[in-house]
């Protein structure tokens, strides 16, 4: 809560007008894509720090999907909607545009079919919100390169032997499977190791270089809407 | 204002809590197509019905419980089979919801059932008694509520049987249930439940005493054989980690086998001791109806496009909770009734709690089921603006 009320110029804001603090950055940038009052399922929501996020301060119907039991017991503790199901498995169950928003931060690496996934999701939302640590980043690029090993950097924390994520991209790869899958992106943003917005957004390749995570922000064309994802 | 003390004494005339007699006019349609009226039925009630009437919670109990979810039991002396969830400071708190538990109809603790005398005859009824179903008790407990003068519930809780019931409620009278929470349960009886209940049934049936269902009126009941039936149905209750960690293969009060088919083993000495004591308190013929109500249940059954359908555009609120060491209803099954309410976009929670306690950890000491109950309950109640039970105790100091 001092993170959010020292950003604020009034001494002492009431307490609806602060902010919840300690939200994680990519997720602050999810968040400040998402309309208020609009309907969302945050798949991979963890201990639904996002979820709460939105539904105090962008008044959301929120959902969300969790693989770990913690995660799902102190998400539903705090009041939230949680189902325990895996983003492999349990999209296919939800209408088609059940939601305006289907959010998937920091997960699509770790999933089994992603191409499978990311067509689930802008099946299920009316737009999707992914982020993903970025393989292109120079750091990774650097330490293949000149240490010959498994690169390790802030975003991608693991051991190559103890890793979860198996399905690893860079933003290049990413524009590729929306292109292939007709998804169209309509907002790209890289961060920094810093967790801040990259200034080198315009160019694609140059994100890629400097990018180390990505949040894309991706939606179905109107004309395939319907259609049964592939 | 509907009021009920807080707990209710063993002895009186109060024996099985409030009864009241129901379906004179309209007598209630049987799944069967029998129509049953007047009938009784017995409950308890707990803390206050709010001005706004919106804080009603109807606890659904299951096959061997009854209307004493927070008070002591009448015969055994001991507490309300849910004390640790129902009672000041707990997840379903008195100072903030209306709670009302009622004897399930086919019961034998006040509820008409086939130990009730039929006016017709001045005999109990036995097996008379029409069979009733998952969905006729709820029918019976929707008729309680209109005598209340109660429109609608904040929630609608219950595990196995009362899982079934809740699941029932929300299918039937959505617009009368808030939020439910189907703990431990299934959308169907499985043919592993329904294996399990029917040799319980023989066990009382094959026991001389029991006389064809009509045992009361030769002063007898068959107490080998019901005792039997939940010495099976306890066994389904528990896991094999439990059994093992509680017993192994420890000797009750002895160091040597005995070599004889005396209980040498402290889990068959625990087994018979439910078994006796569940004689005590517990209908065979009751028993019986109770498990065939179980065994019917089937939501999908007779609905095209499946368990979906049921809860098509559903505005109720569902937390579901299985346990991972529970085998009598799974948390697969669960994982069903999670999908069919994902299909149509429901609001639902679904939370599986680690224990190896088996099905019998729903009415357990589990912290992490009431965590998730309690946050459940008062986001909820807070969205549908019931006053918090902080505010109700001060408000009344």
């Amino acid at each position: 809560m001092n993170e959010g009320a020292a950003t604020m110029r009034a001494p002492a804001p009431r307490p609806d007008a602060r902010r919840p603090s300690g939200i994680r950055v990519d997720l602050r940038i999810i968040a400040d894509m998402i309309e208020p009052s609009s309907r969302v399922l945050d798949i991979g929501c963890g201990d639904g720090q996002l979820l709460r996020y939105l539904v105090q301060t962008r008044n959301v119907v929120g959902r969300g999907i969790e693989l770990s039991q913690v995660g799902v017991n102190a998400s539903v503790a705090q009041g939230l909607s949680v189902v325990q199901g895996d983003a492999d498995s349990d999209l296919s169950d939800y209408p088609t545009q059940a939601f305006d928003y289907v959010v998937l931060s920091q997960t699509l690496q770790a999933t089994r079919n992603p191409r499978r996934v990311v067509s689930e999701l802008v099946r299920i939302g009316r737009k999707a919100i992914i982020s993903f640590p970025n393989f292109g980043f120079w750091r990774v690029r650097l330490r293949l390169l000149f240490d010959g090993r498994m690169p390790k950097t802030g975003a991608l924390e693991y051991e190559w032997h103890e890793t979860p994520n198996i399905h690893l991209c860079t933003i290049l790869d990413f524009v590729d499977l929306c292109d292939r899958l007709g998804a169209k992106v309509e907002r790209r943003i890289s961060l920094t190791s810093g967790g801040r917005t990259s200034l080198l957004q315009r160019s694609l390749h140059v994100a890629n270089l400097f990018g180390e995570q990505a949040v894309f922000l991706v939606s179905r064309p109107p004309d395939a809407a319907g259609a049964t994802p592939t | 204002m509907l009021q009920s003390s807080r707990t209710l004494g063993a002895t009186g005339a109060q024996a099985h809590g409030h009864t009241v007699e129901l379906g004179r006019d309209v007598p209630l349609k049987l799944d069967c197509g029998i129509k049953l009226g007047p009938f009784t039925v017995a409950y308890q009630t707990y803390g206050r019905l709010n001005a706004q009437k919106s804080n009603a919670v109807l606890v659904c109990h299951a096959l061997s419980g009854d209307q004493y979810v927070a008070s002591t039991h009448p015969i055994t002396g001991k507490p309300g089979w849910w004390h640790i969830l129902v009672g000041p400071g707990r997840p379903l708190d008195p100072d903030r919801f209306f709670i009302i538990c009622a004897n399930v109809l086919g019961g034998c603790m006040g509820t008409t059932g086939p130990a009730s005398i039929n006016p017709e005859t001045g005999k109990p009824c036995g097996l008379t008694f029409p069979v009733i179903t998952i969905a006729d008790m709820v029918r019976a407990q929707a008729m309680l509520l209109d005598h209340l003068g109660i429109p609608d519930l904040f929630c609608v809780i219950g595990g196995s049987m009362g899982g079934m019931q809740t699941l029932q409620w929300a299918a039937m009278y959505p617009e009368r249930v808030y939020a439910a929470i189907p703990v431990a349960c299934a959308a169907r009886h499985s043919a592993q439940n329904i294996a399990f209940h029917e040799v319980g049934r023989q066990a009382i049936m094959a026991d001389p005493e029991w006389r064809g269902g009509e045992y009361s009126l030769h002063g007898t009941t068959p107490r080998a054989g019901l005792a039997v039936a939940r010495m099976a149905a306890h066994i389904t209750y528990l896991s094999e980690a439990a059994l093992r960690r509680k017993f192994g293969r420890k000797l009750q009060n002895r160091s040597a086998f005995t070599y004889g088919f005396d209980a040498d083993f402290e889990v068959e000495s625990y087994l018979r001791h439910q078994g006796i004591t569940f004689v005590e308190r517990f209908d065979a013929n009751s028993y019986l109806y109770i498990t065939r109500a179980m065994d019917y249940f089937d939501m999908s059954a007779d609905q095209r496009g499946g368990l979906a359908k049921v809860f098509h555009d559903t505005k109720v609120r569902f937390c579901l909770v299985s346990f991972t060491s529970d085998w009598l209803f799974t948390t697969s099954e669960m994982r069903e009734i999670v999908h069919a309410l994902n299909a149509v976009a429901a609001d639902v929670s679904f939370v599986e709690i680690e224990t190896d306690k088996g099905h019998d950890a729903f009415l357990l000491d589990e912290p992490e089921l009431h965590a998730t109950l309690s946050g459940f309950l008062n986001a909820a109640a807070d969205r549908r603006g019931i006053s918090p039970a902080t505010a109700v105790r001060e408000a009344s100091r």
